[in-house]
């Protein structure tokens, strides 16, 4: 195809993409070097029979003026990325010279937002991308055993906890573990403890949030792992049964080696889709316990004084240097092939 | 795949059987349990004392004089305005839809079609976007949109959907288009058409399935988006699925759990109905990019 032709073909979607994800990302890079405005104060003189007191007040006239002049807000450089709420750097090396032992410096530095988020974001894509790999791997193995006949309905029942956004099928779990929920409520009686709930254990929050991560993405990686299956050709597979291999042999000499690039690729997708967790947390209402990356920025955005616009941005541009981080292997990877094929 | 030669023993077949079963049931049963509990009152799917409650239906033959109330749903749909968020879900998503896919078409079928380097760089570029969270696009978006006023409105979230996504759409059709084999349209360029005309008349008319699971594809990201429609949207323009959370409730203000239950009753079942009908492209589209490489 001709430069020029392919120029007018690919225009729109390629100005969209554009202007609505190249910019935004570049905004979000301005955005994140400056800070809200501080509020201006001024000296108020009162005066009453019984003398003159001089208070200090917020001018509302003056500092809605000034947000309305300069909106961005003022210059802050990258002070916004290393403020107490992200990075941190004065906190921890408070924290270093203050705390007696490793342990006890640990819980401090995990103890500020942006860490905190950071850690509960990894280790969510820690327990969850394997478990999604482990679990749709043996739901597709078993399926394809299932007579032909029946395997559609099957797998429409499978499918659905992915089909479904994340914030509804996290409430319809939610409604179920809850205290007043069937299985919650069945918990604390076979517990023998009245007081279980989801809200009052961290440990049980994270839990619940990953098992509900493992239900909601099992499906795709069962759907593309089921695809996958249908294309093991026969003769080894028959040859081995022949030799006397076992079941367990068959599938771990014959069917991984063969689907070994599609389960990359499940990784690859779970892992950056992982890495955004956010609608769970707000499902869940476990925004107590449990903070993700995403659902930092989200709580910038939402805050209903002002609108933390550089807050969220700096947490945005880590998220995404982290996503960039995750991708890197696979961008590699790609690049090398591309050079052998060329 | 059954093997001819392999003959599986009983017992693993029996336990292959359980664990499918067990397996369907953890991922449909939250489904029915809370169909079936929106034509309950509050006090008995969200029982205090008693969880059998939500079965026998006390307090609801108590409080409405039969076992099964539409109560919540005909709340909800008029009182709780969810008529509006899903007309503007409705509009959102139809625009979505189409727009993603006169865009997405054209652009596939020039990717497909090209030889040159950037091309493939053009694709990795697509990848990268795909990876972006949503939620950092959104933080970019906000204070531009409020400078220009165009903040709130329908079809803001309409364009910036449509954009958000197009990489996942770029990349499927792309799939697609290169299975359609290279000659017919060259053969159609011989015969002196342009390439628009090879595009409209010669190659779009045996892209029909895939369009159409690129189409199911764009209209599941569009139905279920929270990110971009909670934030991006005022109150008076909601989709369904910001709508369903703001009847959750705030620690300000107490919300109206029953709302929230019909309400995802009302907002999940055309979408199952939707992938019970064209559950072959729904998988034929998650599978495009990854086994055909």
């Amino acid at each position: 195809m001709p430069n020029k032709t392919f120029f007018w073909f690919f225009l729109p979607t390629g100005l969209a993409m554009i202007l609505f994800i190249g910019l935004p990302i570049i905004s979000t890079g301005i955005q994140s070097f400056y800070a809200q405005h501080d509020q201006i104060v001024k000296e108020v003189k009162k005066c009453d029979p019984f003398g003159c007191k001089v208070s200090i007040v917020v001018d509302q006239e003056e500092t809605s003026k000034l947000r309305e002049a300069k909106p961005l807000g003022k210059f802050n450089g990258f002070g916004t990325y290393v403020d107490r709420n992200h990075l941190a750097f004065d906190e921890i090396s408070k924290f270093w010279k203050e705390t007696n032992s490793t342990g006890e410096f640990i819980d401090q530095v995990t103890n500020l937002p942006f860490y905190k988020a950071l850690i509960f974001t990894l280790t969510y894509c820690l327990f969850v991308t394997p478990n999604v790999l482990f679990l749709g791997f043996i739901i597709a193995l078993s399926l394809n055993a299932i007579s032909r006949k029946i395997r559609g309905p099957l797998i429409f029942g499978t499918i659905l906890p992915m089909i479904v956004t994340p914030l509804v099928g996290s409430l319809v779990l939610f409604w179920m573990i809850d205290a007043k929920g069937i299985i919650g409520a069945n918990l604390q009686f076979l517990m023998d403890d009245p007081y279980l709930s989801l809200k009052s254990s961290k440990t049980l929050t994270w839990i619940t949030i990953i098992i509900y991560g493992i239900w909601h993405h099992s499906p795709f990686a069962f759907v593309v792992f089921y695809a996958a299956l249908q294309t093991v050709p026969q003769e080894p597979v028959e040859a081995a049964i022949i030799d006397g291999a076992s079941r367990f042999q068959r599938v771990r000499h014959i069917v991984l080696p063969h689907i070994y690039p599609v389960v990359t690729f499940v990784a690859l997708i779970s892992l950056m889709d992982n890495f955004r967790v956010f609608e769970p947390i707000i499902g869940f209402s476990a925004e107590g316990s449990a903070q993700s990356l995403s659902w930092l920025i989200y709580d910038n955005l939402v805050n209903e004084e002002v609108i933390l616009f550089g807050s969220a941005a700096a947490t945005s541009i880590m998220t995404i240097i982290g996503i960039a981080i995750l991708l890197t292997p696979v961008l590699i990877r790609t690049w090398r092939e591309f050079k052998t094929v060329r | 795949m059954e093997y001819g030669l392999d003959k599986r023993s009983n017992s693993l077949k029996t336990f292959n059987t359980v664990f499918i079963i067990v397996w369907l049931l953890i991922a449909c049963f939250p489904f029915i349990w809370t169909f079936w509990g929106s034509f309950k009152v509050r006090a008995d799917f969200f029982s205090r004392s008693d969880w059998w409650y939500a079965i026998s239906a006390f307090n609801t033959l108590v409080e409405t004089g039969s076992q099964f109330t539409t109560n919540a749903y005909s709340e909800a749909w008029t009182e709780g305005e969810f008529w509006k968020a899903s007309r503007n879900t409705v509009i959102v998503t139809v625009f979505v839809v189409s727009i993603s896919l006169f865009l997405g078409t054209l652009g596939a079928y020039a990717l497909s079609r090209s030889t040159e380097r950037y091309a493939f760089w053009i694709l990795i570029a697509a990848l990268i976007f795909r990876a972006m969270p949503h939620i950092t696009l959104v933080s970019g978006y906000l204070f531009p949109f409020f400078q220009m006023q165009i903040w709130g409105i329908l079809p803001t979230t309409i364009v910036v959907l449509v954009a958000i996504n197009q990489p996942f759409t770029l990349w499927l059709l792309y799939s697609f288009f290169k299975t359609v084999p290279k000659e017919l349209d060259e053969s159609a360029l011989i015969d002196g058409c342009s390439y628009f005309q090879a595009f409209r008349y010669i190659i779009m008319p045996v892209m029909w399935p895939g369009v159409i699971t690129a189409g199911l594809f764009s209209l599941m990201l569009a139905y279920n988006d929270f990110t971009v429609t909670a934030l991006l949207l005022n109150q008076e323009n909601h989709t369904m699925v910001p709508k369903i959370q703001s009847y959750l409730g705030t620690n300000q203000h107490e919300g109206n759990l029953m709302w929230a239950v019909s309400a995802v009753v009302s907002a999940t079942a055309p979408l199952f109905m939707l992938v019970m009908f064209f559950q072959r492209q729904v998988i034929s589209g998650l599978t495009a990019g990854a086994v055909k490489g």
